[in-house]
């Protein structure tokens, strides 16, 4: 007897939403089936890859990341060449040095360097915060205002600063709203919500549902994917229909895995190489529970990640 | 599939006899169902109806094991789709492969990486579970890599269609149980014979997974059971679409033809690109991949794909915690300097690993914080000044411990203030936030 195929396409899909202008823009979500399984049906657009840069430059970056870049001496040269790695579909702008304990960097230089970046690139800019909440709002009002129209996505919302962000970034300037909650469907849930109460439509939010290294609480984070597209497409729940972006490079880049000289643990092998591994198998492990997104930053890593994805579509 | 109760009442003999000790029929029924009692208990139930039973209460999908021995592992009887459904149950083998169509090069850089990969992580052993012995066309230095193979301590798969040839690698590796892999549309007779003189389990392959589910059906008619399928395709996306599809069939579809573990080779798909092939072992250990074939493991790939499976294949209804209590390391004693950390079993393992790795006498103190993780706890409002007060009071610190000095962890300096105020003498300090830069700290720690 033959194998009787039974394709599963459900009648729900993940909604769309658009980031960039013009001849510019990609497109998010949309699919009707599990998560890179396009045997069942066409997957609308294939998951992306981001290549994150941080306002603080090349600062402790990893050789090969460092030797990418060569001699950018701007935050705008190396946003130009972010956004030509091959594989690269978005730039993440991360403000790391907004952290009021981090160089508490003000909002107006803030402004200044999402300025610069945005003009030097020609694919869609993403804008991630820092650690606290209150920082972000303040800098993600004025950078939505500094490039309204240019269709950004802010990352992200949370629970303690949702309504300034979500007036703002979403209502004011009509940017793409990210809406970060910590691995657990029911927040995610409810921070969509809350998100649209507050007048913001859903094409014009993603979710961050938390991220984490393989090997460190990665299971939650598979889980809390996983429920979240069987419940956006199983049970057509519209408010679990956002698309979702994993920020990857932040979590991997911090652990031992990544950090450990080779002095400290020469049996490990070139550390570099562990950092490239732990980013591609962290990354490949959200895309296959259903990232629609992921934010890397190691040339290496973007470029076998966006392969995988050509692969697979 | 799970039987229901009036499934089992139609197969009793409805007669009310009472020889189960149960009054009724339908209450002998209801209970089976329940799992409560065997349908044994029944004396009236023929052998034949009771073995159609068997066949349709069986799990979906067959346990089947590889290997002998220390390298005895465990694969399939997966019940669900998804972790949080259940838990899966048989964790993702890695497997590198060596073969005579590669450079000796390779085969002894892989041979290299196979002695050289062994380390602990949160209790487990982490080791190259599995060889893949590749035959492509020089049959003598095929059967030099099954003996070298052999001798190295691992389950191996021996992937090898032509019957004659995996004869001779069995008779030099048949002891280990190994699998024999290349079980195809045309072969499969001899091969059967073969993996069923030695006892072993036999791997499927097929052209399309049209042909692989004929090739079952035929082998299964002929008496066996004890397969695994190489869903291994012409390329990346066929390979995914086949592994996926096969597990689902067999798990939601109830197709119990392929209800069997998978072989799913890297090495074959994305051949020469290590990169992609670390990719494809961490989308196939997500998505229903038994055995993971690849051409190294460099422990730049190990670190991470290792980490990944031990979360992947917890048990989501069991917390990983260790106990709260007193932990001296490196020979502390009670003047030596304390730390404090959460009872998450991953915690303790990262932050213990680094005391240790630092040499320095440290009491690390394990409070009760649900089994969460440093921030996780401290959002939940289980790690707190109180919560630490309480665990001093509770462990007897002060009684167990002279020296005064507490490290708190970095991601929570902001607690230093109120734990000064909850424990007075106490001389608290911030530590880096991270575990790994514990090392430095403490060996320049002036205490
Ligand atoms: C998995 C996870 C969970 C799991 C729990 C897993 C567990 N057993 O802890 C679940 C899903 C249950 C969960 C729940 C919640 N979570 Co949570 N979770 C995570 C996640 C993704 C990973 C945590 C992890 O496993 N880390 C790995 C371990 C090893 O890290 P660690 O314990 O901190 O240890 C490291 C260091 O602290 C250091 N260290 C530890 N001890 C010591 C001691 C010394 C002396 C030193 C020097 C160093 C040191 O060593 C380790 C390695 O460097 C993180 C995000 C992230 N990527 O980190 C969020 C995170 C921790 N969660 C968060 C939150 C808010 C929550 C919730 C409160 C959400 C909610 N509102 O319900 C709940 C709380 C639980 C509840 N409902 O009661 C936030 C905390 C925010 C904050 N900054 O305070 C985080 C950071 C996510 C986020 N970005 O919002 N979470
Ligand atoms: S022993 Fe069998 S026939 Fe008799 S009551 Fe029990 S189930 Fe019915």
């Amino acid at each position: 007897m033959a194998f009787v195929q039974k394709p599963q396409v459900y009648k729900s899909a993940i909604n769309t939403v658009e980031l960039g202008v013009s001849d510019n823009k990609i497109t998010l979500g949309g699919a009707t089936v599990s998560p890179l399984y396009s045997f069942d049906a066409p997957i609308a657009n294939a998951p992306k890859v981001g290549v994150e840069i941080t306002d603080l430059g090349l600062e402790g970056e990893p050789k090969g990341i460092v030797d990418y870049y060569g001699d950018c001496k701007t935050i705008g040269e190396q946003a130009k060449k972010a956004a030509a790695m091959p594989g690269a579909d978005f730039v993440c702008l991360r403000f790391v040095g907004a952290e009021p304990g981090e160089g508490d960097r003000s909002v107006e230089e803030c402004v200044k360097i999402a300025k610069e970046v945005s003009e030097a690139i020609d694919i869609p800019l993403v804008i991630a915060g820092c650690k606290s909440s209150q920082k972000d709002a303040q800098i993600f009002e004025k950078i939505a205002e500094a490039l309204s129209g240019k269709n950004v996505l802010f990352l992200s919302a949370k629970e303690e600063n949702y309504k300034t962000v979500g007036a703002s970034v979403g209502l004011a300037y009509s940017q793409k709203v990210g809406a970060e909650s910590s691995v657990d469907i029911n927040l995610a849930k409810q921070l969509n919500v809350l998100l649209t109460q507050l007048g913001v439509a859903k094409e014009n939010i993603i979710m961050n549902l938390g991220s984490a290294a393989a090997g460190y609480g990665f299971e939650y984070v598979a889980s809390t994917i996983d429920r979240v597209k069987q419940a956006a497409l199983a049970q057509n729940d519209a408010m679990l229909q956002m698309p979702v972006v994993t920020p990857i490079a932040s979590e991997t880049w911090v652990v031992k895995e990544a950090l450990a000289s080779e002095e400290d643990m020469p049996e490990w092998g070139c550390q570099e190489q562990r950092g490239i591994e732990m980013e591609i198998v962290t990354a490949a492990a959200c895309l296959a529970c259903g990232s629609d997104a992921v934010i890397l930053k190691h040339p290496a890593s973007v470029a076998t990640i966006s392969a995988m994805v050509a692969a697979l579509m | 599939m799970a039987l229901t109760g009036l499934d089992i009442f139609k197969i009793t003999p409805k007669t009310n006899c009472k020889d189960c000790g149960n009054p009724t029929c339908m209450a002998f029924a209801m209970k089976v169902a329940q799992g409560a009692i065997p349908l044994d208990k029944c004396p009236h139930i023929s052998d034949e109806v009771r073995a159609k039973l068997d066949e349709a209460t069986a799990p979906p999908m067959k346990t089947i094991k590889i290997g002998a021995g220390e390298n005895e592992h465990t694969l399939g009887g997966e019940t669900v789709l998804y972790r949080h459904d259940k838990t899966f149950v048989s964790k993702s083998l890695y497997a590198v492969a060596v073969s005579d169509g590669y450079s000796d090069e390779q085969n002894e850089t892989a041979f290299a990486d196979i002695a050289k990969i062994d380390y602990e992580r949160i209790g487990e052993r982490m080791r190259v579970d599995a060889i893949f012995v590749d035959y492509a066309s020089d049959s003598a230095k095929f059967l030099d890599l099954v003996k070298r193979a052999n001798d190295m301590d691992r389950a191996l798969i021996i992937s090898c269609s032509d019957a004659d040839i995996a004869e001779k690698a069995l008779e030099i590796a048949g002891a280990g149980k190994p699998v024999l892999s290349g079980a195809n549309a045309s072969n499969f007779e001899a091969m059967n014979a073969l993996a069923s003189k030695h006892g072993i389990v036999l791997g499927v392959t097929g052209a399309d997974l049209n042909e692989l589910h004929d090739t079952v059906e035929k082998l299964e008619k002929a008496g066996n059971k004890n397969l695994v399928l190489d869903v291994t395709m012409g390329n990346i996306k066929d390979t995914f679409a086949a592994t996926v599809q096969v597990r689902r069939a067999s798990i939601k579809d109830g197709d119990r033809t392929f209800g069997y573990p998978s072989i799913v080779n890297t090495a074959r798909i994305a051949a020469g690109d290590r990169d992609m092939q670390s990719a494809l072992a961490s989308l196939f250990t997500v998505k229903y991949g038994s055995v993971i074939v690849m051409e190294g493991m460099r422990y730049a790939d190990a670190l991470p794909l290792y980490g990944l499976r031990q979360n992947i294949f917890t048990n989501p209804q069991k917390p990983m915690k260790v106990e709260p209590g007193i932990y001296a390391l490196n020979g502390a004693d009670e003047n030596s300097v304390c730390a404090l950390t959460v009872d998450f079993a991953l915690t303790y393992f990262v932050v213990s690993g680094e005391i240790e790795r630092s040499g320095v006498p440290v009491n690390l103190l394990i409070t009760d914080a649900g089994g969460y993780s440093v921030l996780t706890a401290w959002a939940a409002g289980k790690l707190s000044a109180s919560s630490i007060a309480k665990f001093f009071q509770e462990a007897d610190i002060e009684g167990k411990i002279k020296n005064r000095t507490l490290i708190i962890p970095g991601k929570v300096a902001v607690l230093k203030g109120e734990i000064e105020d909850k424990l007075p003498g106490w001389k608290i300090i911030p530590s880096p936030p991270e575990a790994i830069q514990l090392v430095k700290y403490l060996r320049e720690l002036d205490v």
